[in-house]
């Protein structure tokens, strides 16, 4: 089992190491690196000028060693200018020579500051999850319990109406992406011309204040997508146990059909839904984008949209490193899960 | 001109769609008298829920064919005060009507969304092909062969699974990227593999008659280059195939992002179907291992491999969908549905029809494909 798990982190490091690379690498394409230039020493300067510009910040490195100075595993570049003073990415402007730190990257905590937000990046993105946080939790709380109930009422009894009309059901809220729903129920509930007026169309006021009229759209939109998926999985696995031999000896002992569903068969019929639900964060993320865009909700996501959007390079790769590891760590708790709560795995 | 009545816009809306239901009429038609003779395609019709879904699916199809004559208006044309109109608005000159009223720069809705049913119904099946051509090419090797191979290919797919899609495409999708020509050779890589899988499916069937074997490779290879010359590079010599390159960019990160997945899906299956004695039985007889992938192994997993081909689409127009949404990509004027939708969130809560009317075909178009595989899979479980 030990062994398992550190095969499993050791793949991830790699993983991520990879990822972080490539978005990095994305993320400083020559053209984008000019852009920058252009926005912090003006928009009309020359080519030479860009050139000369990024010299002196020390874009003008090779992207490994760039990509080792962001992670902190190579010392920062540091320069002497003309008139002897000392610049370089570790140097901030009140700092004397000797302050100056080696290393500041990643891994010492440096994230960097943000261009469009005039703010450093960590402070950023810590606010920014935590609105998102919020926002998640109440999707889980909702989500799961629903489809659970759901997947279960349908497996139970295969084939019936009841499976026939919740499947059909499930179906449906999965052929409805996040930006359909939500712009659905925004005209139907929210709409000030037509429609019920029953809750807010945005909730940039649930940031600081969450009622139920500003926070209940974002999150059935968010959840909207997720049941259907996670009841078709649970229907499959309840159904699969449903036949098993040991359900059958339970009925010709007598036990009554609500008792073989509660204690019989929902545990085991539960251990193939937790991985689909671990797996399920990485496609929140999509739709925290997609809803906190549609609904102005100032989150982790609406500032993936605007780092992206505005060519904030060191936000962007902050926002790409939180998501790469939400992926990779959800998917080492759905395979460690899934071992420990599958006896015939955990026990072999 | 008086405004229409709900009752009358229903009625004009349902006569445009004529084309359509004669259409769908005749495919039904015939389905059904000879349902027995079509194989899978014909038990479909004994099932009540893949009939809807195969239903919603045959009115998007025919409405993008015949797209040019249900729309009533050009996609572009605008009306001076009919901005925001609300559906059934008469046109100000008593021409006609905005069946669905106007968007925000006074465009008809109605055309709109089915001139986009043309632009969602080119690039998405297309995308999933190719995403199904590059994961089979990749997919049949890995699980077959197994070992180094199969750990460095799951390792790639794992890595691309891992991004999260949005991000991704935000990475990929923007003009900065189109600059540096990173999609361009992206398209170079991937536009490679349908060539690579049509001359190995090929190759490996008439292997012992060289003769058919040539004249088949050859055509392939002369049609696929062509057509790879212009599409990936847009160089085609006779300059007859060329692809815009924003229209490139989504269709590449689009098949990018669908590949992996079916990597996974096919490599789980040959893994599966390669224990049976009939593997053995070909190996046995001497049959090379491509042979044995491709005409043995691949036909034995067509019915999962169609049932999430059809359900690839549906995940693929929600992928174009998202990428017009975030206004990635497509030209800003494309009446395809993501973008229509982009354009009329912003006046959602007082105008919703511009919004509302994409949103609920794309709604109905993923709806019919997911029925569709759920009607294929039940069928196809049934034998």
């Amino acid at each position: 089992m030990l062994m398992f798990i550190l095969r499993r982190l050791g793949t991830m490091l790699i993983t991520a190491l990879c990822l972080t690379f490539i978005v990095f690498f994305l993320t400083n394409l020559p053209p984008n690196l000019e852009k920058v230039a252009k926005s912090e020493a003006g928009s009309r300067i020359s080519d030479e000028e860009v050139e000369s510009w990024l010299e002196k910040n020390g874009y003008a490195q090779p992207i490994i060693i760039r990509y080792g100075e962001w992670l902190g595993v190579i010392p920062g570049w540091t320069r002497e200018g003309d008139d002897g003073r000392i610049t370089g990415r570790c140097v901030k402007p009140d700092m004397s020579p000797e302050e100056v730190p080696g290393f500041c990257g990643i891994l010492q905590g440096e994230w960097g500051f943000s261009t469009v937000f005039k703010e450093e990046v960590g402070t950023i993105i810590n606010r920014r999850l935590g609105l998102t946080g919020i926002l998640m939790g109440c999707v889980m709380l909702v989500m799961v319990p629903v489809a659970l109930i759901v997947g279960v009422l349908a497996g139970m009894r295969e084939g019936s109406r009841l499976d026939r009309s919740l499947s059909t059901a499930s179906i449906a809220t999965t052929a409805t992406p996040e930006y359909v729903s939500g712009v659905i129920f925004i005209a139907v509930f929210a709409s000030s011309a037509v429609g019920l007026k029953w809750f807010s169309g945005t909730a940039t006021s649930a940031m600081d204040d969450i009622t139920f009229a500003n926070f209940t759209l974002p999150v059935v939109t968010i959840a909207l997508y997720g049941i259907g998926y996670i009841a078709r999985m649970t229907r499959a696995s309840m159904a699969e146990v449903m036949t098993a031999q040991y359900i059958r000896t339970a009925r010709l002992k007598g036990v009554s059909f609500p008792n073989i569903v509660m204690k019989h068969a929902l545990r085991n019929a539960l251990i193939a839904p937790f991985t689909v639900i671990m797996l399920q964060f990485p496609w929140l993320l999509n739709g925290v984008v997609i809803v906190e865009t549609l609904f102005n909700y100032k989150g982790f996501g609406w500032t993936l949209v605007e780092a992206a959007g505005n060519n904030d390079i060191e936000l962007l790769l902050a926002c790409s490193v939180v998501a790469v590891f939400v992926v990779l760590v959800t998917q080492l708790i759905s395979d460690i899960g899934y071992v420990f709560l599958n006896p015939r795995i955990r026990i072999s | 001109m008086e405004d229409l009545s709900w009752g009358s816009i229903i009625a004009r809306i349902l006569t445009q769609f004529w084309p359509v239901w004669i259409g769908m009429i005749l495919v039904f038609a015939l389905s059904i008298s000879y349902k027995r003779r079509l194989g899978l395609y014909g038990k479909l019709f004994d099932s009540t829920i893949g009939m809807v879904g195969f239903a919603l699916v045959l009115f998007w199809f025919f409405t993008a064919i015949f797209a040019d004559m249900i729309a009533m208006y050009e996609p572009l044309k605008v009306v001076s005060g009919m901005k925001n109109k609300v559906p059934g608005t008469a046109l100000p000159d008593g021409s006609g009507y905005y069946l669905f009223g106007g968007d925000g720069l006074a465009r008809d809705v109605f055309s709109r969304m089915v001139m986009g049913a043309r632009e969602v119904l080119i690039i998405a099946p297309a995308a999933t092909l190719f995403a199904f051509m590059v994961g089979i090419t990749l997919g049949l090797p890995a699980g077959y062969f197994g070992g180094r191979l199969d750990t460095f290919l799951s390792f790639l797919a794992n890595l691309v699974l891992a991004f999260p899609v949005i991000l991704l495409f935000y990475l990929l999708v923007t003009p900065e990227i189109v600059l540096t020509g990173i999609p361009t050779y992206l398209a170079a890589v991937l536009f490679l593999f349908p060539i690579i899988f049509l001359v190995i499916l090929f190759n490996s069937r008439f292997f012992v008659q060289p003769k058919k074997r040539n004249i088949y490779v050859a055509i392939t290879l002369v049609v696929g280059l062509w057509l790879y010359l212009g599409l990936a590079w847009n160089a085609d010599p006779l300059g007859l195939v060329s692809m815009q390159p924003n229209i490139l960019i989504v269709f590449v990160s689009v098949v990018f992002v669908n590949s992996p997945t079916v990597f996974r899906i096919v490599r789980g299956i040959v893994l599966d179907i390669k224990t049976r004695d009939y593997v053995a039985a070909g190996q046995t007889r001497g049959e090379g291992p491509w042979y044995i992938m491709l005409w043995e192994i691949l036909p034995n997993a067509r019915g999962p491999l169609i049932v999430d081909f059809c359900l690839r689409i549906g995940y693929t127009t929600i992928l174009l969908g998202t990428l017009g949404f975030f206004g990635l990509g497509v030209s800003p004027d494309s009446p395809d549905w993501g973008s229509t939708i982009n354009e009329g969130r912003r006046l959602l809560s007082i105008y919703p029809h511009p919004a509302l009317v994409p949103a609920i075909a794309l709604m109905s178009l993923v709806l019919g494909l997911n029925l569709l595989a759920d009607g294929l899979r039940e069928e196809s479980l049934r034998d």
